[in-house]
């Protein structure tokens, strides 16, 4: 093979630049545009956790809903939506796990890491993308929601209000996705370990009265960070003739939502960070 | 001249795995450098320490000059690394992949889409660039992979098993492409467990065992340490191996037989003259001969020749070396 032997050559003048590579902002930026292609172009992503949610939802407004009191003179279609709206930011986080888990298996967070941007960059452009995801998500959830006879009876401020919380929900949850990304290794683990979201979303205020558990499995419900959260949209979308019926006022949910928002974000967000750091 | 990669001592090890047991290398620039090995001889935790993707456990370890456990940032900003797995985006076309890594390595977007014009044509997919990838063949993603790594510009290349699991035809393009970068002076570290491969490719073959340096050399000094060519007879009757091992015996030094498979092989120094011998001998012995090849040696006889026994491990094509 001696075509191939003599291979000293001149370097190419271009060799003296150093590639600097992008900012924080920009490379999360680039990861999470990435992200958003993958998404839009990936149109079984979007039609399956579509179909999943409009299933949920037919369930049980339709199929359960009967049997279901809502503990007070509110309609069970007007208490239960605000509660699935609020938990679909869980659904749709679980994606963020196994894609997180994929990424890794597949070698791209390699190159990322390889690359000569902040690696912190690689879970803030993924957290970035999925605050994307999640706002669409939601966006289909309330219009499914409207379309099952759901009506607003607050006020369209507090109702955006309600909105701009789930969203703030979902970037918190966002981080424990990550971090359950990060730690399953592969997709089919991260996907086992993200249906912890069940007990979370199905033991909570979201679809049934936390009031009308059994006991233990009340106290986990009114502990668990998804009531409150489910709480206060539900407290602002319903307006001051549901907030009557509540135990606590619209701004006592909010609050604790908020307390519970700020903790999940900051533990979990620096656990993924330190996990990361030591892959 | 500052190497371009240099490595003292250095070693991993993963629970009671030796990965990388005292590794000693040193690597000019201006040059390829394979490192060649059966699968779990430590060339992928070889590459992936380089590539500042683990901390090794001791040791030193150099890139461009600069110290790779110190200030592992300095060295991403030297390396361009494509891996085993072709981590490219398939929702995206090659063209938009090349752009988002470029736009990484510090690209302006202008620049970046220049560079993505630049490398297309170096790995020849400018005809397939804005098809999503998910659509290209297993050969033409290898080749985006490679690509990726170069819109950047990196002073070191490392290239981690670049043409495993592929078919031969798509193995040649790629050591084309390969090739053509050497040419345009881009450094390459690069893994395979393909002999052939190190040999079309590097101008320095590094053999790796068990986590350290078995043998190192251009691949005309390994060859000859390695007894060159191999000649290799296939025999109908297993009952006359022994004899075929006493015609080859006078043909080159020790030869090797292989009862099951009904074949027997000699390294010989001036291959088709010592290939004419042999055939004369094996008839004059009235030996019924089903096939007489010359080839070069595998992986699996240069260890032989080198160390004295066989690698314990040795990789099939097709399967992702890990470490």
């Amino acid at each position: 093979m001696a075509d191939t032997s003599v291979i000293t050559l001149p370097r190419d003048p271009s060799r003296a630049a150093v590639n600097r590579g992008a900012g924080l902002w920009s490379s999360s930026l680039l990861v999470a545009g990435r992200m958003v292609r993958k998404f839009a172009r990936t149109p079984q992503l979007i039609v399956f956790t579509t179909i999943q949610s409009a299933l949920f939802l037919l369930m049980f407004r339709f199929a359960f809903g009967g049997s279901i009191g809502t503990g007070s003179s509110l309609t069970y279609v007007n208490f239960m939506v605000p509660g699935f709206i609020t938990s679909s930011i869980l659904w749709a986080g679980m994606g963020a796990a196994t894609g997180v888990a994929e990424d890794i298996d597949h070698g791209f967070v390699d190159r990322l890491r390889s690359l000569p941007i902040p690696r912190l960059a690689v879970l803030t452009g993924r957290a970035l993308a999925d605050m994307v995801l999640m706002v669409w998500s939601l966006a289909t959830a309330t219009a499914f929601g409207f379309i099952v006879g759901f009506r607003l009876t607050g006020s369209v401020t507090d109702a955006l209000a309600a909105f701009g919380l789930c969203v703030l929900f979902g970037f918190a949850f966002e981080w424990v996705f990550i971090l359950i990304g990060l730690l399953g290794g592969n997709a089919q683990a991260a996907q086992s370990m993200g249906l912890l979201v069940v007990p979370l979303v199905f033991l909570s205020s979201a679809y049934v009265p936390v009031a009308s558990m059994p006991i233990g499995v009340r106290q986990f419900g009114e502990v668990q960070p998804l009531t409150p959260m489910v709480d206060a949209v539900r407290s602002l979308a319903i307006g001051p003739g549901g907030q009557a019926l509540a135990a606590h006022s619209t701004g006592y949910y909010i609050g604790l939502s908020l307390v519970w928002t700020a903790a999940i974000c900051v533990v979990a967000g620096f656990l993924a960070a330190w996990r990361f750091a030591r892959r | 001249m500052i190497p371009i990669l240099e490595a003292r001592g250095l070693t991993k090890r993963y629970g009671k795995t030796q990965a990388l047991a005292g590794l000693d290398l040193v690597a000019s620039p201006g040059r390829v450098v394979a490192l060649l090995g059966p699968n779990g001889a430590g060339k992928t935790t070889f590459v992936r320490a380089v590539a500042t993707l683990l901390r090794p456990d001791a040791g030193t370890l150099r890139v461009d000059g600069i110290d790779a456990l110190r200030n592992p940032a300095k060295v991403r900003q030297a390396i361009g690394l494509a891996g085993q797995f072709a981590a490219v985006e398939e929702a995206m076309t090659g063209r938009e992949n090349l752009e988002m890594i470029g736009r990484l390595f510090g690209l302006s977007r202008k620049d970046a889409k220049a560079a993505a014009v630049r490398v297309l044509d170096q790995i020849q997919l400018t005809a397939d660039a804005d098809r999503l990838v998910r659509t290209y063949s297993g050969g033409m993603r290898r080749r985006i992979d490679l690509g990726i790594s170069l819109a950047g510009t990196p002073r070191l290349l490392l290239l981690d098993e670049p043409t495993t699991g592929l078919d031969p035809g798509s193995r040649l393009q790629l050591w084309e492409t390969i090739r053509t970068l050497v040419a345009a002076g881009t450094d390459i570290l690069l893994t395979t467990q393909y002999l052939d491969e190190a040999d079309r490719l590097a101008s320095d073959i590094v053999i790796i065992d068990h986590g350290t340096v078995i043998a190192a050399g251009t691949p005309a000094e390994l060859k000859t340490r390695a007894g060159d060519d191999m000649i290799e007879v296939h025999v109908r009757d297993a009952g006359d191996l022994p004899a075929v091992c006493g015609v080859l015996a006078r043909i080159g030094h020790d030869p090797r037989v292989n009862v099951p498979a009904r074949r027997a092989s000699v390294p010989a120094d001036d291959g088709s003259a010592r290939l004419m011998e042999a055939l004369r001998a094996l008839d004059q012995e009235g030996i019924a001969v089903e096939d007489i090849s010359l080839r070069r040696p595998t992986l699996d006889e240069v260890f032989l020749a080198l160390t004295g026994k066989a690698p314990e491990t040795t990789g099939s094509p097709g399967q992702p070396a890990s470490v």
